[in-house]
């Protein structure tokens, strides 16, 4: 088990790594991505059986981040985790990286699913958590969806899926910032509640605050305890957190940080708070 | 004897899947139409409903692709092709996962259901999706030659399958060969190329054309649309006059139009492209559908004369 310290070491690094890769594109994601820094560090850190040997193979727990474009997140946890080296982070988005703009399960051991169209990773994660059950497998296939994603009607053909295959090894986080690009979602196109709707499509629903170890441990815990259903983590996230300007800001859904703006985000994001 | 393309298809996978435990099978709420029934009454155990949700069918069904599992996924060709167009270029066909889409009901000889249900389009939108592979075959020997080859490929297939009954034209010997033509009469000046139930039609055809006009044609099937056997193409192009596909889907953007890329780069040479011309089908049955669209023999006989006097 990581101590918090480290854990939030990591994560601060991570999140300096998306500001900057993001910055470096002069394009990609960033509030998305930086909402979902702590659960994805707890993931790779604390919870998920994946490491360096086993890292090309599907023989371990896996993850699915159907929210695509947050792909800095991604990438930079597994090069935290030492899958890839840092310094390649900077080629995100360039001519000939195995860091795509959405992620290409092809390119990059670690990517567990090509993601981009939203909607989709559910279903993919509902796949992975039949073929280990066919296999007698006791892993865990995790996926991240977003509040906006939820907006698509493939989350809840898939929704329904995993609770009709009682699919208890299979735990989903529910990104819930609050934002997509064109604002506010219960002004764009309200999907809440959310976790009354997973509830009514036969899932075990906990809510979270998503930038807190404490609770994502205890929920994921509950997690494994629940027997024939799948568990859905909602977990209520700041957008941009950890930058003060991008926090909450559906403006930074999809811009990237100009060399002054980065200079300042990563001054804020110099030491463990 | 007419044997349905999915009734071949059917009894093919169920052998698969005893054969094979690591093929799983998915459907979605069709399972009695598009035969996949016979592989859950011998292995229930890994057929999977999505029920009536194909974009999850093939969301799914990538999942487990992207878990090792060959997976044959089914619902009818307009449903797959175009309602799930979106996951199967993203989900399926990006990654290259082994996810073997076999659309039954392809086109007009669905018959009574109507134009929705009839898919004019699916080569067109298969085709363009890089990674994919595009077959359709034409009678049942060749059906479970190609379902039982394409069980060892590499990446996603889309297979074309029908809903009408068709005679048989092969033998037990026959073997699926992707990306090859396969020459089934050798003639003179003209060549039909046909795809799926229009060989048949293509057989007859030479049949009419040598018995009234002595004019004895070239026919081929092409079971691989894509890839396609373009040396072949370049063989008969070189050899023949005329040459006139056979497609039971829209002419824009289906198999003779992959026949009228390769020739006009490579030899051009006058190509009739028979098909349905652009429009949506409508309710009848499969025999008056096939002369109203002209797509019998009769028409692609008539449309060989006509050109040749031209």
């Amino acid at each position: 088990m990581t101590e918090r310290k480290e854990l939030e070491k990591h994560a601060l690094n991570i999140r300096r790594n998306i500001v900057t890769m993001v910055a470096k594109a002069k394009s990609g994601h960033p509030g998305g991505s930086l909402s979902a820094v702590e659960i994805l560090t707890w993931l790779y850190f604390n919870e998920m059986d994946v490491n360096q040997n086993n890292v090309a193979s599907t023989d371990r727990d896996r993850f699915v981040l159907s929210k695509g474009h947050a792909s800095p997140v991604l990438y930079a946890t597994l090069a935290e985790k030492g899958f890839l080296p840092q310094e390649e982070l900077l080629t995100f988005r360039a001519i000939n990286s195995r860091l795509q703009g959405h992620p290409n399960m092809r390119y990059l051991p670690g990517v567990d699913m090509s993601t981009g169209s939203l909607g989709q990773g559910l279903a993919a994660a509902v796949g992975m958590a039949i073929a280990n059950r066919l296999d007698q497998k006791d892993h865990y296939v995790y996926v991240l969806i977003g509040d906006g994603e939820s907006e698509e009607g493939e989350i809840w053909e898939s929704a329904m899926a995993a609770a009709h295959y009682k699919l208890d090894h299979l735990i989903a986080f529910l990104d819930f910032n609050g934002l997509q690009i064109d604002g506010d979602i219960t002004k764009v196109m309200n999907p809440t509640p959310l976790d009354e709707k997973f509830k009514a499509f036969g899932w075990h629903v906990l809510t979270i605050d998503g930038h807190d170890y404490d609770q994502i441990e205890a929920a994921l815990f509950q997690a494994k305890q629940t027997e024939g259903k799948p568990t859905l983590i909602l977990a209520h996230t700041i957008k941009g957190k950890g930058v003060s300007y991008m926090e909450n800001q559906a403006s930074w859904h999809g811009s990237a940080p100009n060399e002054e703006q980065l200079k300042i985000a990563l001054d804020e994001l110099k030491e463990v708070a | 004897m007419a044997v349905a393309t999915r009734e071949a298809y059917g009894k093919a996978l169920a052998q698969i899947v005893v054969e094979d435990p690591n093929v799983v099978v998915m459907d979605a709420d069709l399972s009695k139409s598009t035969k996949t029934a016979d592989a859950k009454a011998v292995c229930p155990e890994r057929h999977f409903n999505a029920g009536i949700a194909e974009a999850d069918l093939m969301g799914i069904s990538a999942g487990l692709a992207a878990s090792g599992k060959v997976v044959y996924a089914s619902t009818f060709a307009v449903f797959a092709a175009g309602r799930a167009f979106d996951q199967i270029r993203n989900s399926i066909a990006y990654p290259k996962l082994n996810v073997k889409i076999c659309a039954t009901h392809a086109g007009l000889t669905v018959g009574e259901d109507g134009a929705s249900h009839q898919s004019v389009e699916d080569i067109a939108l298969m085709r363009s999706i890089p990674n994919m592979k595009v077959l359709q075959p034409c009678d049942d020997i060749e059906t479970e030659a190609m379902i039982k080859a394409i069980k060892d490929l590499d990446g996603p297939v889309y297979v074309r399958l029908g809903r009408m009954g068709v005679e048989r034209i092969h033998d037990e010997s026959y073997q699926f060969h992707l990306g090859k033509g396969e020459i089934l009469q050798s003639g003179r000046k003209v060549a039909i190329l046909a795809t799926g139930m229009m060989v048949q039609q293509a057989l007859k055809a030479a049949e009419l054309l040598e018995t009234k006009s002595v004019i004895k044609p070239t026919v081929v099937n092409f079971a691989s649309i894509k890839p396609l056997d373009e040396d072949l193409l370049l063989t008969i192009a070189k050899t023949h006059d005329l040459l006139v596909t056979c497609e039971e889907a829209n002419v824009l953007g289906g198999f003779g139009s992959a026949v009228c890329e390769v020739l006009s780069e490579k030899h051009p040479i006058k190509i009739v492209r028979i098909g349905i011309n652009d429009t949506f089908g409508e309710s009848g049955k499969p025999d008056a559908l096939i002369e109203k669209y002209g797509l019998s023999a009769k028409a692609i006989a008539d449309t060989v004369s006509t050109q040749l006097k031209k």
